[in-house]
């Protein structure tokens, strides 16, 4: 099948690669642009560890496919710490040990900051809700829930 | 000292930022391959025919396999040799691999592999233990049975009977890490792979086995897993030596993973069991006599059944001592996936049964399961002659001629007198007068739950909120609530004892930095930090300074699988004495430099004290390697005491045991079954944990996981052996969502009697049992139905819980 050319912004640097029509934005993500943090659990839309946003809202990649990437703007774990370092969800998940195996950790940092912009306070019971999407075989989500609601009252008083 | 930090997961920078490499994230190189497998769509049959050219024409393929085609029977088989990686014109179950394609991408070769024309032949394939049964389709010449004391007579003269069954599900591993491997083609037809496996030494057997290699052809890597709880012990092989093969015959990388449903279809899981019981108590329940008969369903290959099977058996006891036993166990081979390891190993089946047994006893005496429970519980530590009931506390000093006394004495091994080695004409071994044993005749000499239920019933507020689910039963005619206390008493070290041993290897680089290597794998479980901070307590220096590297059959040999939750114990241990071989060369060094002595050398906060000196730990390093000290070491670790006969079912087959108990509460929708966990305090067992937050987050996962294979994880098999779930729509883990409102864990705080690594206990496995809570918490709330016994079977799905709850209304 012939390939198409897809111009697309990737944590903010503009990229450009060629696709198989069929392939999915996940695949395209890892397979062409060397970008591996989202990973694969399911390829169904059902586990969310290929979540990213695309033009600020959160889809699983493994969904979308890569063509749809053209002229919009797509994020990815790799953007999320920035030059001063870490960004606060990523610290508290370590700090809370909120990750075993690790491989539902990208997906679950991606959702979780979509899911504190949609919403800055979220009680413990929206963010268990907000982050069902996202399963993890390993932690049991305590410490995840945890983290997120630590990291949510750590950036809502920078934002202070 | 850096153990018993709750230090953070070694490689959680690379988590969060999304760094951290899983097989499928290594680069390939130029012109790697990639492989799918072609699978059989009927369970049992011959193929009579088999049509492969549009596979060979597909876009992208560059090879088609079928059994005739590869280098040898390529066996991935773990135990027997009955695993050969293409079926072969003999079908054995649905989803068996059958031909195996290499394209140039992911899709091509899975697309491809969906072309093959198969024409079969089919015979009735044999699916449920009833069909096993009839045809006597087995492992093994005949069942296992155990027997302590006799158990029809103890049960006969009872006061009491009751007899039932109860069906167990088994349960997808779902590591959300699909099967991946790599093979990496080397010069002179050697071999490396990386591989998700939690066993590289397997995979390196596997391999040079189906290449005909010497095992120091194959090199096998690997960092680490996502997620493993078993499902990568043996089934990854299959992966591996596909890409071995390929790699071999093109002379190109090869990488495989499976989809998600691949991995559903093809892979083991936990095995299900019928467990039939039958038992005699008193009036307050304690148990005379428990008879077991567990029917198995192991699938087409033997793998890891019999081990599996034989560990049911170890904890049909769980925590109760039971006078006369008899447990026959029939491993069945049936026309689906082979099923294997998965956390727990058989110990949550066996365990099951006999809480089943509890809560039916409590059901027929109209009693708190729990008071049943504490009646029946092993005597305390130490003590000698209680007879179940409450037992005294641990004596300040031990009694003359206790066991505690004598274990203290090297060399002596109470097995050898207690266990295999005593009369065997009555089944029961010779023990002290007094002493309790299990039914294989194991002396229990650390049991602390006595202590730790009375601080869990105090932490949970057990009887006040017991009172307040009857007060609301009574109210409330729709949704009905329950609670359940159990227990876990699991026993720790492989069943097969020669596997008990790790290895490890450090270095010491001229600048102090420390390179550490051992034979255990990381899959989340934490392994690599925990090893690395005994490491950095042996050389008083900061966890920084230990480098941790990839598990590599090159580095450390004739590793046992990471499994049996023995991690930390054996590799902990391994590491610990390697470092210390290093740490004494060190001292003795230092001190002829410094005219000390090298038992004065002091190595702690990153210095070394010397002579009234002070070194930096670098300092020391390049002191020692300009003195041409070996900066090098390899340590090696093997659990004492062990002595198990397995046909006999007598001995010692555990260094210790590890406990924990849960008490959860639940609520159902009597209309709908619905139902979901509202509270859950867990007390649990770590001996002097080497990392709280690291075991904390086992126990945490583990019993999430525990509650989800009793609850919502059930895996559905069709009329023609077909799996219908087989991705994440169809089988329903746990999710955030599904998270206790209240959620509270705490650690007992206590130290291994055993002389394990700093006295920590192992913590992988033990706390998925504490998911029995929330079974027993539904069967409670599902009793307050109705008079009637509930039968409530496993999972308790919602169609599974509205069954039970009409027959608590109808039932009498
Ligand atoms: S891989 Fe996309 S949702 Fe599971
Ligand atoms: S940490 Fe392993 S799946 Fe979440």
């Amino acid at each position: 099948m012939s390939k198409i050319h897809v111009t697309t912004t990737v944590n903010g640097d503009p990229v450009e690669f060629l696709a198989d029509p069929r392939e999915t934005l996940l695949d395209c993500l890892r397979d062409h642009l060397g970008l591996t943090g989202s990973k694969e659990g399911c390829g169904t839309g059902d586990c969310g560890a290929c979540s990213v946003t695309l033009d600020d809202r959160l889809v699983c990649s493994c969904l979308v496919l890569g063509v749809e990437a053209e002229g919009r703007r797509v994020d990815t774990i790799e953007g999320m710490a920035d030059a001063d370092g870490l960004h606060p969800l990523q610290r508290k998940f370590i700090e809370h040990a909120a990750l075993q195996c690790g491989f539902c950790t990208p997906g679950l940092l991606v959702a979780a900051k979509a899911l504190l912009v949609q919403n800055p306070d979220p009680t413990e019971e929206e963010v268990r809700y907000g982050l069902a999407g996202n399963l993890c075989r390993c932690t049991g989500y305590d410490k995840i829930v945890r983290a997120v609601m630590d990291a949510a009252a750590e950036m809502r008083q920078e934002a202070a | 000292m850096s153990v018993a930090k709750p230090l953070p997961h070694d490689a959680a920078r690379l988590h969060v930022t999304g760094a951290a490499r899983y097989v499928d994230d290594i680069p390939a190189p130029a012109g790697a391959l990639h492989l799918a497998f072609g699978l059989s769509e009927i369970a049992a049959g011959r193929i009579t025919a088999i049509d492969l050219d549009a596979v060979r024409k597909a876009p992208g393929v560059v090879g088609v396999w079928e059994a005739s085609d590869l280098p040898s029977d390529c066996d991935c088989s773990p135990s027997n040799h009955d695993e050969p990686l293409l079926s072969g014109h003999r079908i054995r179950y649905l989803g068996q691999p059958v031909f195996l394609v290499a394209a140039t991408s992911h899709l091509a070769a899975r697309r491809a592999a969906r072309l093959g024309k198969l024409d079969y032949q089919s015979r009735d394939a044999i699916l449920s233990v009833d069909e096993a049964m009839e045809a006597d389709s087995r492992f093994e010449d005949g069942p296992r049975i155990w027997e302590k004391g006799d158990a029809g007579e103890a049960i006969d003269g009872a006061p009491h009977a009751i007899e039932g069954v109860i069906e167990i599900g088994g349960q997808e591993h779902f590591y959300l890490e699909g099967q991946a491997a790599l093979a990496l083609p080397q010069e002179g037809g050697d071999m490396v792979v990386h591989a998700s496996t939690q066993h590289p030494t397997e995979i390196q057997h596997k391999v040079a086995h189906a290449l005909g290699l010497p095992m120091h052809g194959v090199r096998v890597e690997t960092r680490r897993m996502g997620g493993g709880f078993g499902g990568k012990e043996s089934q990854g092989n299959a992966l591996a030596i596909a890409c071995a093969v390929v790699a071999r015959a093109t002379g190109r990388p090869a990488k495989m993973r499976y989809d998600r449903d691949d991995d559903f279809t093809i892979t083991g899981k936990r095995h299900d069991f019928r467990i039939e019981y039958r038992a005699g108590f008193d009036d307050d329940g304690r148990l005379a006599g428990v008879e077991f008969v567990h029917l198995c369903r192991c699938g087409w290959a033997q793998d890891l059944s019999l081990p599996v099977a034989d560990r049911a058996m170890l904890h049909a006891d769980n925590a109760y001592h039971l006078p006369a036993i008899r447990i026959e166990s029939h491993r069945l081979k049936t026309n689906t996936q082979s099923a294997t390891a998965f956390r727990g190993f058989g110990g949550p089946q066996g365990m099951l049964g006999i809480e089943r047994v509890i809560d039916h006893v409590a059901h027929a005496l109209g009693r708190d399961p729990l008071e049943v429970r504490r009646v029946n519980y092993y005597a305390g530590e130490t003590v000698a002659g209680a007879e179940g009931g409450a037992a005294p506390r641990r004596p300040a000093v031990a009694p003359p001629g206790s066991i505690s006394g004598k274990m203290k004495e090297p060399g002596q091994d109470l097995a050898s007198r207690g266990g295999a080695e005593g009369p065997s004409d009555a089944g029961a071994p010779a023990v002290p007068a007094g002493v309790q044993t299990t039914p294989y005749g194991q002396v229990v000499e650390d049991f602390i739950l006595h202590e730790m239920t009375d601080r869990l019933v105090e932490r949970s507020d057990y009887a006040a909120r017991r009172r307040a689910v009857a007060a609301w039963n009574a109210a409330n005619p729709v949704l009905k609530r329950g609670i359940a206390l159990t227990p876990v008493k699991f026993g720790i070290s492989f069943t097969l004892t020669h596997l008990n041993q790790a290895g490890a290897l450090v270095h010491v680089y001229q600048d102090g930095s420390i390179h550490l290597n051992h034979g255990g794998t990381e899959m989340g479980q934490g392994l690599f930090q925990k090893v690395a901070q005994v490491a950095a307590a042996e050389f008083g220096v900061a966890p920084e300074m230990i480098r941790i590297t990839a598990t590599d059959t090159g580095k450390v040999p004739n590793t046992s699988a990471t499994a049996a939750s023995s991690g930390s114990d054996l590799n902990g241990m391994a590491a610990q004495a390697a470092c210390v071989t290093i740490r004494e060369r060190m001292a003795e060094h230092l001190a002829r430099l410094h005219q000390d002595e090298a038992r004065d050398v002091r190595f702690a906060e990153g210095q070394v004290h010397v002579g009234g000196n002070r070194l930096s730990f670098a300092e020391a390093a390049a002191l020692c390697y300009e003195g041409r000290v070996s900066l090098s070491a390899t340590g090696f670790y093997k659990t004492p005491k062990l002595k198990w006969d397995r046909i006999r079912g007598q001995g010692r087959p555990f260094f210790y045991f590890a406990y924990g108990a849960a008490c959860s509460e639940v609520v159902i929708d009597t209309l709908t079954g619905e139902n979901r966990i509202l509270a859950t305090h867990i007390l649990h067992d770590c001996g002097a944990s080497l990392n709280p937050a690291i075991d904390r987050g086992q126990v945490e996962g583990g019993f999430v996981q525990g509650a989800g294979w009793l609850t919502t994880e059930e895996l559905v098999w069709d009329g023609d052996g077909r799996l219908r779930t087989h991705a994440p729509s169809t089988y329903k883990i746990p999710a955030c969502s599904d998270r206790p409102d209240i959620f509270e864990v705490d650690l007992w705080d206590g130290r291994n009697r055993e002389e394990t690594i700093y006295r920590s206990k192992a913590v992988g496995e033990p706390p998925f049992m504490l998911g029995m809570s929330v079974f027993f918490a539904l069967q409670h709330a599902v009793s307050a139905c109705g008079p009637g016994w509930p039968d409530l079977q496993a999972p308790a799905t919602p169609e599974a819980v509205l069954a039970a709850v009409r027959r608590a209304r109808d039932g009498v």
